[in-house]
């Protein structure tokens, strides 16, 4: 409501305006040729001004993005091996790349995987998140101090850097996770090597992304929380509400916006992660991690075949339009101001 | 109201539990940069270094080419972030305060810029960078994280010209100001501390790349400081108390500038990738 009598309130200014340069034109006018002609070219830059402004965001958006899209969609098209790829040919194959893809198990067995990664990374994450959200709400000041600060170390940690540390956490040899599992009763867990199967390689990497991302939600579902007012959990207790029906009942109804687009982002960050899965073990062991972006990078630039890589990479941004597609029909119902 | 004793406990346990879980790794890294070897590789891990040592740090710092990729890695984040600052301000104050034909859909390619498929998209810009020869250079590095954060920085821009009030600029105008220094004059100085912030999102976004300097640089002399903290275990061996003290040394500003920013950080960001 307010949004739109703000819009009124504009639009009549702007009513105002117009007739105020009405009213002055004639006189404008009368005072001579040369002062009509800066006028008209003045609304002109008026017209076109915002245009103007637009135009270096625009230049730079077609050429460092829209054309490294295209240029993917072009390579998908083309049997671009080493030996091509050295005598600068092109060697155009159709669409033998994706009917390659499309054929091949090693694909679909990618893909699954990196389906079931997803899944397991962001229910793990938004579970967490909101459990923790939930928390914040619950705390005193001091202890709720206490948890922020924790969950901003791990949401500011660069991913890098976060990345080498969980290697050492969970080195074998020294590593201070197998020692405290060991410790826990579980000896075989002493020199346990993290790396050497895929479920274990899997575990420490959603355990990475599951640590630098539940503070994220966890923020948000608190900021969400303190818009509900108080005055409605009292009710819901007195009404003899657990805990459980509360958060179906009352939370969840209210900040259903909130849930929905903050699992769609994470889906969609999860889904293109790549710096996690490669900078813990390259994909390994025996390119068992591979989730699609890395199996894009790993087929095009490690083993240098640029179409086929292109090829997944295509494959993958669509799959990612149509996360991003729902993404953006939950949020432009949100947001009025688009 | 009053809650039972166990009622009353459990919460403040939990935190206390998942505050160990959310800073122990951070905690350990910056307490293995600081322990001497032997604690490092005791058989009971060593939870305080009581006899703290700064050798790994000069390891660190000593490593070939160290303050080359210090140096590199700074030069490509300030200009990438001072190029999309200055695009981002002419295209967000046309956004916030200009009503034209297309705005709408110029803001909808804005957010689905933010969303763009950079780790994937690799293997095309490796193949344009390649074509123009500029493999191992810092110039496209510096072209690519510029976008990488333009959505983001026009995004919150937008939000900051947006809520300085209209009537400042329009008195500027009415006592003589043209638009561009009512601008200039008035609007400016107020966006000083948006300006600020989000330039400190781009840094930390432009700070941590990683996929694109991986494939783009492999020269030594032309690496960023991420490609080197990943390269740095299989070069120095296990040298773990080295490895953390340039993690640490690599992480700390990011942390440092992350707590400065932290209000802003929290609420409100949902559309905005802050970390991704």
């Amino acid at each position: 409501m307010a949004v739109e009598a703000e819009r009124v309130k504009a639009r009549s200014s702007d009513r105002q305006r117009t007739a105020a340069s009405r009213t002055s034109g004639p006189a404008g006018r009368s005072s001579g040729q040369r002062r009509r002609g800066s006028a008209d070219r003045a609304t002109l830059l008026g017209r076109s001004a915002p245009y103007l402004l637009l135009l270096p965001a625009t230049l730079v958006t077609l050429l460092l993005l829209g054309y490294p899209l295209l240029k993917n969609l072009e390579l998908s098209f083309q049997n671009l091996n080493i030996r091509q790829f050295i005598q600068h040919l092109t060697e155009w194959n159709g669409v033998q790349n994706y009917q390659d893809l499309l054929s091949s198990g090693e694909f679909w067995h990618t893909a699954v995987r990196s389906l079931f990664f997803t899944l397991a990374n962001v229910a793990l994450i938004m579970i967490g998140g909101t459990l923790v959200g939930l928390l914040l709400n619950r705390l005193g000041k001091k202890m709720r101090l206490l948890l922020s600060t924790g969950l901003m170390l791990a949401w500011a940690m660069p991913i890098v850097a976060s990345t080498t540390v969980f290697t050492w956490l969970f080195d074998s040899q020294f590593g201070v996770v197998d020692w405290m599992l060991s410790q826990l009763g579980w000896s075989g867990m002493a020199q346990y090597n993290w790396m050497s199967t895929q479920l274990s390689a899997f575990s420490v990497i959603t355990l990475l992304i599951v640590w630098g991302s539940i503070p994220f939600v966890a923020f948000n579902m608190y900021a969400g929380l303190t818009t509900i007012s108080k005055e409605l959990f009292e009710a819901a207790r007195m009404d003899g509400a657990g805990a459980w029906r509360t958060f179906t009942q009352l939370t969840f109804p209210i900040l259903r916006p909130f849930f929905l687009s903050t699992t769609f982002l994470e889906v969609i960050w999860v889904f293109k992660c790549f710096t996690q899965v490669v900078a813990i073990n390259g994909g390994g062991p025996e390119r068992s991690t591979e989730t699609l972006p890395v199996y894009a990078f790993v087929e095009g630039v490690g083993n240098q075949h640029f179409g086929m890589g292109a090829a997944i990479s295509v494959l993958t941004i669509l799959i990612l339009l149509v996360l991003m597609a729902y993404y953006f029909r939950i949020i432009v119902k949100q947001e009025d101001e688009l | 109201m009053r809650r039972s004793l166990a009622g009353r406990t459990w919460p403040n346990a939990v935190a206390v539990v998942l505050f160990v879980f959310f800073a122990f790794p951070v905690y350990w890294m910056v307490a293995t940069s600081f322990k001497q070897d032997n604690d490092i590789i005791s058989k009971t891990p060593v939870f305080l270094p009581l006899h703290g040592t700064l050798a790994h740090f000069s390891k660190a710092v000593d490593a070939d080419g160290f303050w080359t990729l210090v140096r590199n890695s700074f030069t490509v984040t300030i200009c990438a972030v001072l190029a999309s600052l200055i695009i981002a301000l002419l295209a967000s104050f046309a956004i916030a305060r200009m009503k034209f034909k297309g705005r709408k859909a110029f803001v909808v390619v804005v957010m689905l810029a933010q969303m763009a498929p950079w780790e994937v998209m690799v293997i095309a810009i490796y193949m344009i960078v390649r074509d123009a020869d500029l493999l191992n250079r810092l110039v496209p590095l510096t072209l690519f994280y510029m976008m990488m954060v333009l959505p983001f920085t026009i995004w919150t821009l937008r939000g900051f010209i947006a809520a300085v009030p209209r009537e400042l600029e329009e008195s500027a105008m009415v006592d003589g100001c043209t638009r561009a220094q009512a601008f200039i004059k008035v609007i400016f100085p107020l966006l000083a501390p948006g300006l600020m912030a989000t330039s400190l999102f781009g840094f930390i976004t432009a700070w941590n790349e990683f996929p694109l300097v991986l494939v783009l640089n492999k020269q030594a002399e032309a690496q960023t400081l991420p490609l080197w903290l990943t390269q740095f275990q299989t070069n120095f061996g296990s040298d773990w108390g080295a490895t953390m003290a340039a993690s640490s040394l690599f992480a700390v500003p990011v942390l440092i500038v992350f707590f400065f920013l932290q209000r802003k950080a929290v609420g409100g960001l949902t559309s905005g990738a802050v970390k991704g």
